[in-house]
């Protein structure tokens, strides 16, 4: 499931819909011309992606209870998995997470869904995050009232 | 169109090649290691229910995905004396299934005779088809012809949309897919009560895994039906295997390493004891005996102490036959699974 651990979670062979044994994309590890080792040093590395499961040590228990949790959340439910990879990539947008984008496009490409629909998620994400902007401008409506002759 | 790997001088065109770069893999054990681990070797047959005949890698299309390098400018072709072993060695034994690959199986000139043979022996017949061969001028009665036969169609259709057919089996590829299925339809296949199955195949459009096969069935038969009015029987999801020009595609694009730890991490003991050469065995053109398609494209006949040639055909000597295994074979195992027939687990 989360991380590179073991990712076969059943019987039933099914797999989580993100960070599914996804391998970070090998570019981010490329080192530009001239710059010397070390020099990159980032807060975000994609091999870390791979780390993810050794949040279990700290307190497996809470852990387990976060996958298993998860695990059932992305479940076939009212919604199917495909559906809620869309949700999961257009809530990995708005978080701004780079490990989730990753992890979450490859499970809707696994779910079946494509390029088209997955743009469309994106967007989805921008109108929202871009009228609650501009929502505030009510805020500033009611300021500017509050202060104006 | 694409061109062949051999075409084009690749080194990926070799066998040797192939499973070379296969036993180099980096990012997963070794895959008899992982079936070891699982209690699963050694892995022997449990007879033969599936009598699969490759007759040859002539095709009228060039897919980036294709197992087996086929195109129309391969010559390999299973001739009518090895066509006629096939039926000789399957009227001796009582397998219930002829399933004919290629390539384009129609464009060799012994398949009808295959087909009408094997029928007459009261076999189910089972044609993978490209589907644009259908529309191919000197085939224009192929598609009533395997009605007649109550053959099964097991038609390739990656994706109900345009763009990622068109990526993976060739430009123009989706809208002769279309109208062929059209025709098939006209003919009753896929209609209820018909008697005439048409099942299609879905193999991803990259570098990932296959979705569920139940959730996808339901997402072809919502968007084709609604879309283009098609409809159908079961849709077969199958993991791209990391072979020929599949596997080019994964060096060349750096997805290798990543694909294979994904078919490992993936991997299912469920899927992997009911993996589909435990019941099946593959002919070749030239007549070799194999334990898959995939083994065949890597030129990995079966073990040397069962019969390797169709004209040695012995089915209690390969009824339980150690399985030949390399690393490819996690294309089989991972998830759901995968098989000619789609999903194992």
């Amino acid at each position: 499931m989360l991380g590179s651990g073991a990712v076969y979670t059943g019987a039933a062979g099914t797999l989580s819909p993100c960070f599914a044994g996804r391998k970070p994309a090998t570019q981010g590890e490329a080192r530009p011309p001239g710059r010397k080792k070390g020099s990159m040093e980032t807060y975000y590395h994609p091999k870390d992606l791979a780390k993810f499961s050794e949040l279990s040590k700290g307190n497996p228990q809470l852990w387990d209870k976060f996958m298993a949790y998860y695990g059932a959340v992305f479940a076939e439910g009212a919604l199917t998995e495909r559906e809620k990879a869309l949700i999961a990539l257009a809530v990995a947008h708005a978080v701004q997470c780079p490990y989730c984008i990753d992890a979450c496009t490859q499970a809707c490409l696994e779910k079946g869904s494509n390029l088209e629909e997955m743009t469309e998620a994106v967007h989805v994400t921008c109108a929202i995050r871009g009228g609650a902007s501009l929502v505030h401008g009510v805020q500033m409506r009611n300021v500017v009232n509050q202060l104006s002759m | 169109m694409g061109m062949t790997l051999l075409a084009r001088g690749n080194a990926l065109a070799s066998s040797r090649e192939q499973r070379r770069r296969l036993a180099a893999t980096g990012s997963c054990a070794p895959f008899e290691v992982k079936m070891a681990a699982a209690g699963l070797t050694p892995l022997r047959a449990t007879g033969v229910s599936v009598f699969q005949i490759n007759v040859g890698k002539f095709c009228n299309q060039t897919c980036r995905h294709c197992h087996v390098d086929a195109g129309p400018e391969r010559t390999e072709q299973m001739s009518r004396e090895t066509a006629q072993l096939c039926m000789r060695a399957l009227a001796g034994t009582d397998i219930a299934t002829v399933d004919i690959t290629g390539g384009a199986p129609e464009l060799n000139a012994n398949f009808r005779w295959l087909v009408a043979q094997a029928r007459a022996l009261g076999r189910h017949v089972m044609d993978r088809c490209n589907l644009s061969v259908l529309l191919l001028r000197p085939q224009a009665d192929l598609a009533e012809s395997l009605a007649g036969h109550q053959v099964e169609v097991v038609a390739s259709l990656p994706y109900t949309r345009e763009a990622q057919t068109d990526s993976q089996r060739g430009e123009g590829v989706f809208g002769k897919s279309l109208e062929a299925l059209r025709l098939l339809n006209r003919l009753g296949y896929g209609v209820e009560g018909s008697g005439l199955t048409l099942n299609l195949v879905h193999n991803p459009a990259g570098a990932f895994l296959p979705a569920r096969q139940e959730a996808l069935e339901a997402q072809f038969r919502r968007e084709l039906s609604h879309l283009h009015g098609i409809v159908f029987n079961r849709l077969y999801t199958i993991t791209n295997m990391p072979i020929s020009r599949y596997l080019e595609f994964l060096i060349e694009s750096g997805n290798y390493e990543a694909y294979m730890e994904r078919l490992a991490n993936a991997f299912n003991p469920a899927a992997a004891a009911a993996v589909m050469c435990r019941h099946t065995i593959s002919v070749g053109w030239d007549g070799t005996l194999y334990d898959c398609d995939f083994n065949q494209m890597l030129d990995l006949p079966v073990e040397s102490s069962a019969p390797r040639h169709i004209r040695d055909f012995d089915a209690a000597r390969l009824h339980h036959r150690r399985i030949v295994m390399a690393n490819h074979c996690y294309g089989c195992t991972a998830g759901s699974g995968s098989s000619c027939g789609g999903a194992t687990a």
